[in-house]
Formats: structure tokens, C-alpha cells, sequence
């Protein structure tokens, strides 16, 4: 945990047409990160590559190393679905499951791994609802469908699912980009709480999210990971001209 | 005649067609359901379900043996169809082979469109000619057989339908591929396929040609299962043939109580529909 994610030499293809070209990131435990760019640049790809979801889609594939507190995710041997345990993920579309009463949602990572124990599962939900700033808003009706929420709350929702089995990194695909400014607003704080507990890797395309949240930044381009810094230099002074026209809305 | 009116008179028109050719398929159910009514209708009393039939010549009695029957006939083809027509319609809708899927669906396709009077051969030689006996089990198969193609479409579509970003969602967090399809896929997609599951015991409820060498008819409760069993449809199908105007009747109330059972589950498969569509809104 104290390295938190080192990527380098990342690629990734769909069929023959590679869509990640040689990325290199270091993403320090408990720091926020974050991956900008204009649409279709690869920072989705390059998070799913990270906790090997982008193999789960037909005809892709991916190689490179992934340094998870030391070990390759991409090592011999290694099972996605431990890799998953430990690097969680918060979808761009809330997906909350929908057969499913907000306890359940939450409650699913554990159950379906098979831990059963009332007293631990209502513990592991309530402090995961607490940590996603849902548990307030919720408390009083634990059994209404996950569906039934706002769309801000279901994603808050789906924060609570993922964190609720306690993983290592948590990633953020564009969490905010299908919710409005309030609800942008509380997921933003939620970060900036969450990080005492684990490594956030957020992908936005807004930029003045990724100045509000993150330590981090990188920005990406058509496959290729153009400049990667202290967020504040790469806002204030960028290395690269394309960065520079990105960032002032030159292109983009 | 202005453009204008012209277009006003062909909607009415298209309209009207439209709505008489609604109305049309309605027609022929409300027709055979009031016919079965008028002619059935004074021959259903209680003891038409709860009494045996009579010898030839004794009125009265009922069709205990054969609604029973029924009943025991479909329950040994949910045995048959359910595991089959389900597991099957998952695998269609979640393997990535680029062929057997294809073959699997276009053959259930054809299974589905074959006459049930062959199936009930194909039943008659798996089974009957075995047991060297006419069997609720064999009745059992033919009607499963029939299920199957219905079941695994229906179910095929109703998986397909679950949006991959739940799929994600599960493995995302850390679950294992069948554990995802099982517990999330499936869950979210069971109101839909009991659905099909209705639809396809709506289908067989009334199939007579496949049972006729195979579940064969008994005047009598039958004693195992390894036995010929009743059938509404069978005995409907007996008395109607028979010569006697007694026997006309009950087979009318059959009739009626069989398309009854038809509509008691179609009306239940919709319901779970609309409780499908109130889960994804």
C-alpha cells in the first residue's frame, strides 16, 4: 500500500488497433489522481486496464506492468478477480444493482464472496455508507430499492458497493459526468475524504475537477500519455505544447 | 381534392384498417371462448372437478383424473425444459464461440416449428419403447421437448436484454465470472424468464397429438408415474370422438377448462412482466 500503483510500458489494443501506447504512471498511496484529456484519448481504457477489466471485453488485451503494492497485476498467475478485490471501481453511469434494496447493494461484494454473519455485513454497511456520505440520507429505509435513489445518491451508491469490500485503489471513471453541479459537489468532498483510506485514480473530463481533487495529474492523447505531474504545475506551467493547448481550450 | 384533404381522408382511412385488423385478432378468441361457454358451460359443476368419469351410460361424474393429470404432466416437463431451456438460453446469450451459439439457436428455431406429433414419436421411441409401457414420464418428455426451443429463446433475449454495465459492476468487484452470471445476471433477468416459462406451459398446457403414444389416457387416477396418466386434452380429445351426447358435453367443459388454465397463466406471465418492466425503470 505505501507504493500505491506503479504503471510503466502500458499498452492496450482492441482486435488490431492498439488504443494505449507505452503509459507510465505513478499514482502514491493516498494521493488522488487524476487523468484528463479530450474523448477517446484512452484514459477510460487505461483505467480498466488497471484492475483488468478491459480484458473482460471481447478481442482485447493489454501488457505491460502494474505495480500494486509491489506485485504485477499483469504477473504470471495472477487472478483478475483477486486483482479486482483489491482495486475497485466507480463506473462513469451510476449501476446500481436494480433486483437489489440499497443493504443488498452494498452488502453484495461481501455476500457473493460468501461472508454471511449478519452482525459483520450490517458493520461493513453501515461504515461503507458512512464513508460514501449516503449513510444519513438512507439510514431510515435500508430496504428501498438501489434504484430508487437520485442519481447523485445511486452513485454515492455505487462508491459505498465498491468500497464496502475495502479495496487497496479505488477508480473513478468520469464518476461525475452524469450528474449535476450538487451532486458533483458531494462526490468531490467524498474524495477528498476517502483518500485517508486508499488510492484514488479518477478519469474527468473536467479540468477544474482535476484541480480540485487531485495531486496528480496526466494528460492523455490519442493513445499516448502526453505529460504526467503535480497538478498544479501541469495547469500552471506545462511541459508539453499540447498539454498547454488542451488546458487553455485551444483543442479539445 | 386539396393535397390537404386528401391526407386527412387516407389517415382516417389507415387508421380505421388498423384498428379493425386489432380488433380482428380478438375475434377468433372471443368466438371459441363464448362457443365453449355456451356448450360447456352447463355440464362445470363441482363434480366435474372433483369426481371420476362414469362407465359409458351413467351421467354425471367429471374429469378429476385428467385436470390432475394435466397438472402432473406439466410439472414433469417444467422438469425436463426448465434446467435445459434456461441453462441453455445463458450459454447463448453469454458465450463469445462465434458458431455453436449460432447453430444451437437456429436448430431451437427449427425444434420449435417441428409438428408435436413428432416429438411424441421422438418420445414414443426414447422412452416408451424402453419401458415397453405408455408412461406420464414418456408425456413428460414429449412436453418438456416442446418447451425447450421456448424456454431458451425467451430466456436468450431476456439476458441479453440486462445491461453489461451491471456485469461490470460485479466483476469490478471482485467476483468471479459464474457468480456474477448466477447471482446478478440471472436475478435481474428472472421476471423475464418466468415469462417464458408461462408462455411455454401456456404452449403445452394443451398439446394432445404428442401424449397420444405417450402418456396414452386413463380412465383412472393413475398409480405411478411409470403408468398412462389422464389429460384434459386426451380426454376432451376421447370424448369428443365418443358417440355419446353426455360425453359431448363433458368434453366441451374440458375444453373450456383448459383454455381457462391457458388464460389463468398467460394473464399471471403478464403480470410478472409488468413487474419487470417497474424493476428497470
Amino acid at each position: 500500500m505505501a507504493d500505491g500503483l506503479q504503471v510503466s510500458d502500458l499498452n492496450a489494443w482492441f482486435g488490431a488497433r492498439q488504443v494505449l501506447k507505452n503509459i507510465g504512471i505513478r499514482a502514491p498511496a493516498n494521493g488522488v489522481t487524476a487523468l484528463i484529456g479530450p474523448s477517446g484519448c484512452g484514459k477510460s481504457t487505461f483505467v480498466r486496464c488497471l484492475n483488468r477489466m478491459h480484458e473482460v471485453v471481447p478481442g482485447a488485451r493489454a501488457t505491460g506492468q502494474v505495480l500494486l503494492d509491489g506485485e504485477d497485476v499483469y504477473g504470471p498467475g495472477v487472478d483478475p478477480v483477486m486483482i479486482r478485490r483489491r482495486i475497485g471501481m466507480v463506473f462513469q453511469k451510476p449501476n446500481p444493482f436494480p433486483t437489489m434494496s440499497v443493504f443488498d447493494n452494498v452488502a453484495a461484494g461481501l455476500r457473493l464472496a460468501g461472508i454471511r454473519a449478519k452482525d459483520t455485513l450490517n458493520d461493513v454497511v453501515e461504515r461503507a455508507l458512512r464513508q460514501a456520505a449516503l449513510w444519513d440520507e438512507v439510514r431510515d429505509d435500508l430496504n428501498a430499492p438501489g434504484s430508487s435513489l437520485s442519481g447523485g445518491q445511486q452513485q454515492r451508491l455505487c462508491i459505498a458497493r465498491a468500497v464496502a469490500v475495502q479495496p487497496e485503489v479505488l477508480l473513478m471513471d468520469e464518476p461525475c459526468s452524469a450528474l449535476d453541479p450538487i451532486a458533483t459537489a458531494k462526490i468531490e468532498e467524498l474524495i477528498l475524504d476517502l483518500k485517508k483510506d486508499l488510492t484514488i485514480i479518477i478519469v474527468t473530463h473536467n479540468m477544474q475537477q482535476a484541480a480540485r481533487v487531485s495531486e496528480w495529474t496526466g494528460f492523455f492523447l490519442m493513445g499516448e500519455m502526453i505529460e504526467f505531474g503535480v497538478t498544479r504545475d501541469l495547469f500552471t506551467a506545462p511541459q508539453d505544447k499540447k498539454t498547454e493547448d488542451y488546458i487553455t481550450g485551444r483543442f479539445g | 381534392m386539396k393535397p390537404l384533404q386528401k391526407r386527412v381522408i387516407v389517415n382516417r382511412l389507415m387508421n380505421f384498417l388498423a384498428g379493425a385488423a386489432a380488433l380482428l385478432v380478438i375475434l377468433p378468441l372471443v368466438l371459441i371462448f363464448g362457443f365453449l361457454v355456451y356448450q360447456g358451460g352447463s355440464s362445470l359443476n363441482l363434480a366435474f372437478f372433483t369426481q371420476m368419469p362414469k362407465p359409458v351410460g351413467e351421467a354425471g361424474g367429471g374429469m378429476a383424473n385428467a385436470i390432475v393429470g394435466t397438472l402432473i404432466l406439466i410439472a414433469l416437463a417444467c422438469c425436463v425444459g426448465l434446467p435445459i431451456g434456461i441453462l441453455g438460453g445463458l450459454y447463448l446469450a453469454e458465450s463469445r464461440d462465434p458458431r455453436l451459439p449460432w447453430v444451437v439457436r437456429f436448430l431451437a428455431d427449427v425444434l420449435n416449428g417441428v409438428p408435436s406429433i413428432v416429438i411424441g414419436i421422438f418420445a414414443y421411441t426414447l422412452v416408451v419403447l424402453p419401458m415397453k409401457r405408455f408412461s406420464a414420464l414418456a408425456g413428460g418428455v414429449a412436453l418438456g421437448v416442446i418447451m425447450i426451443p421456448i424456454v431458451l429463446r425467451t430466456t436468450e433475449e431476456i439476458v441479453r436484454l440486462v445491461p453489461a454495465s451491471l456485469r461490470e459492476a460485479g466483476l469490478a468487484l471482485g467476483l468471479q465470472n459464474w457468480k456474477v452470471t448466477v447471482r446478478i445476471v440471472l436475478v435481474t433477468a428472472r421476471a423475464g424468464i418466468v415469462t417464458g416459462v408461462m408462455v411455454a406451459i401456456a404452449r403445452i398446457a394443451g398439446e394432445t397429438a404428442p401424449l397420444l403414444f405417450t402418456a396414452f389416457g386413463n380412465r383412472f387416477w393413475h398409480s405411478r408415474l411409470d403408468q398412462p396418466i389422464a389429460a384434459l386434452a386426451l380426454q376432451v380429445f376421447a370424448y369428443a370422438i365418443s358417440p355419446f351426447d353426455d360425453w359431448h358435453r363433458q368434453a366441451w367443459a374440458g375444453a373450456l377448462v383448459l383454455i381457462s388454465m391457458v388464460f389463468l397463466v398467460s394473464l399471471a406471465a403478464r403480470l410478472a412482466t409488468r413487474g419487470l418492466q417497474r424493476q428497470t425503470r
